[in-house]
């Protein structure tokens, strides 16, 4: 089970709709769509398709959702192995 | 591929507990399913899961539980397969929980959505599913007797 807290991250949105986050990704370049329950950081996103997520140079931003507070936009530097992981899908 | 069930699974995903009808409407589904001989899964928040224990600690309605994120984390990674899936909803967040089950499920999965925005959050639901909505918050008969009429452990 992932922990968001182990992990060097800041929180650019917070308490949004999976809508809100989807559509701030948007805006990026270099953005990608994942499935519901996809692992990254040890933690599984949760989410309705198509869940967008976004590269930012060595950042990637993702959506972060809790039962009780909605959707956060979640953005963790130095990703640069989650970024290939993410680049490399087939 | 993870394997066929050989008896059906059904895993009831609990949201937020902060609207009353949510505990006593898990337990009574619980309960029904526990009774027609399905496993039943409970998968909630710590918070909810207590609330659940704290009802029935003897688990004369329920079966078992396990946590909300490691639920998820099972399924993705196919250590557990279910047959179907009961999310309660009453945010935008259970919208997001009840879109992941059907995604990694595969398989039939119902929103029981409740709450004063009930109606609305019904809308947002564009995947397959099941909707089960009635705006109720303290009283759950309305939404009991729409379960009942679903059956669902009689499917």
């Amino acid at each position: 089970m992932g922990c968001l807290e182990s992990l060097p991250y800041e929180v650019l949105m917070s308490k949004i709709s999976f809508k809100e986050a989807r559509e701030f990704l948007s805006r990026y370049p270099e953005k990608y769509d994942v499935a519901p329950g996809y692992r990254m950081f040890d933690l599984n996103i949760i989410g309705v398709p198509p869940i967008r997520v976004a590269v930012d140079g060595d950042a990637l931003i993702f959506p972060y959702t809790k039962p009780c507070h909605g959707t956060f936009l979640i953005r963790v530097q130095n990703a640069t192995d989650e970024i290939t992981r993410l680049r490399g899908r087939t | 591929m993870p394997e066929e069930p050989t008896q059906r699974v059904a895993v009831l995903v609990m949201g937020c507990p902060k609207v009353p009808v949510q505990t006593s409407l898990v337990l009574y589904l619980s309960n029904r399913m526990k009774k027609a001989g399905i496993r039943t899964i409970i998968a909630g928040t710590p918070s909810a899961r207590q609330l659940i224990r704290v009802a029935d600690p003897d688990g004369h309605y329920t079966m078992e539980m396990k946590d909300l994120d490691a639920t998820i984390a099972a399924l993705a990674k196919g250590d557990l397969t279910v047959t179907d899936s009961y999310v309660f909803v009453h945010n935008d967040a259970g919208v997001s929980y009840a879109a992941t089950m059907q995604s990694l499920t595969n398989r039939p999965v119902t929103a029981i959505i409740f709450g004063e925005e009930a109606e609305q959050i019904a809308q947002e639901i564009t995947f397959p599913c099941t909707v089960i909505a009635e705006p109720a918050t303290h009283n759950p008969m309305s939404l009991k007797n729409k379960l009942e009429e679903a059956a669902p452990w009689d499917a």
